[in-house]
């Protein structure tokens, strides 16, 4: 027995969800009439219950952090903005080491003049400081921007900022001798003497 | 739902700002319909993890083509439906088993096959049962076997499937009623 094609179609409306009033009549009329129909639809609703009934499967339990795991490295900035935002007293502590040292940092990169502290028994050649055989200089010495040879004595400190400094043999300094070449070096060197104008102005 | 919905977005505005653990709640919401996705659509639970994984990390890296008028679901079945797609064409050689066959109403070849013997006692069981449903999906051709999927195994709306394929409505139910068509010789008779 052939039946109409749109019995099928019917079928399907109904399985989709969108059959008429009228097509459902229909159908119910066709299907008590006609046993291969009836048949035919029977198995269709088997095969979708059979479908429904197959569909729980879950994910692995150890899906999700593989996941993370295999995620392409996010962008440097979110992280430290989420870090910060976690973190509000390292922000703060933060905030000020950076406050702080950036201006010290940036002053380290203004390459000044080339200056000395002392000019008294000193020689100045090409931004080369020269304390000559047989002085003596008595106090410190701060050379910015330049390097100095110490040939004679110096009775005190000697400070090199951005230079080199050359001993010969016969030279001679009594307190410490210290080059900064490094911009930690140059900030440890400012807080130090912040520091100890501090304690001087408080003294 | 509103709710959900509001979570969602505010997950979406800050991964889209590059903070990746706002990413990891996504996947918890999300990764048991991928993943199940994936199974059905390549029958195998290996294949299936990487699938699903892959699936994931691209929605990651594309999130910024993401677009919000559009449900975040839809959006990521619809990356996982494309690579399930891609990764069943590289698999299978025998292409001609998807070329329609002349006067038959448009099933296919694939559809045709007789099924494989399966008795009636053995399918009770219901491990059984259930794979003998997953055989029956695979043997589809990947056009009926993804609104298949999409249908029955996701429970997703024509309007929804209509959306994930980029395809009319009209030809989604054309491919559900041919997907219906195939699996009800294979597994009518059970």
């Amino acid at each position: 027995m052939e039946c109409p094609k749109e019995i099928v179609l019917l079928m399907h409306s109904y399985f989709d969800g969108d059959l008429q009033p009228e097509g459902e009549q229909q159908l119910k009329e066709h299907l008590r009439s006609c046993a291969a129909c009836a048949a035919h639809f029977h198995e269709l609703k088997k095969t979708v219950a059979f479908l429904q009934y197959a569909a729980h499967v879950a994910a692995p339990p150890s899906f999700a952090a593989k996941v993370m795991e295999a995620m392409p490295k996010e962008r440097k900035t979110a992280r430290l903005r989420r870090f910060l935002h976690h973190h509000p007293l390292l922000t703060a502590a933060s905030l000020f080491f950076a406050l702080t040292f950036g201006s010290l940092a940036s002053s380290w990169g203004e390459r000044g003049a080339f200056s000395v502290s002392a000019d008294e028994h000193v020689i100045i050649r090409d931004h080369t400081v020269i304390v000559p055989k047989g002085e003596t200089v008595k106090g410190d010495i701060v050379v910015r921007n330049g390097s100095i040879r110490i040939e004679g004595t110096v009775d005190g400190d000697v400070t090199v900022i951005h230079g080199k400094k050359y001993m010969a043999s016969a030279g001679q300094v009594t307190g410490e001798v210290e080059e900064i070449n490094q911009v930690f070096e140059w900030i440890w060197y400012n807080i130090k003497e912040r520091f100890n104008r501090a304690l001087q102005s408080i003294e | 739902m509103y709710f959900m919905d509001l979570f969602i977005k505010k997950r979406i505005k800050a991964i889209q700002k590059g903070d990746q653990n706002a990413y990891a709640d996504l996947v918890d919401l999300y990764k048991d319909k991928i993943y199940r996705l994936c199974y059905r659509m390549l029958g195998n639970r290996h294949e299936a993890e990487d699938a699903a994984q892959e699936a994931f990390i691209r929605a990651y890296i594309h999130i910024d083509t993401y677009n919000p008028e559009m449900k975040f679901s839809t959006w990521l079945y619809r990356i996982a439906t494309n690579l399930t797609i891609d990764k069943l064409r590289k698999r299978k050689p025998d292409v001609y088993l998807d070329e329609e066959v002349g006067g038959t109403d448009g099933l296919t070849m694939q559809a045709q096959l007789p099924s494989r013997e399966t008795s009636p006692e053995e399918a009770v069981e219901s491990l059984e049962l259930q794979e003998t449903v997953q055989r029956a999906i695979e043997q589809l051709p990947e056009k009926y076997r993804s609104v298949i999927v999409l249908k029955y195994m996701e429970d997703l709306s024509l309007q929804e499937i209509s959306e994930i394929l980029g395809l009319p409505v009209g030809t989604v139910k054309t491919r559900l009623h041919r997907g219906r068509e195939a699996l009800r010789r294979q597994l009518g008779h059970l």
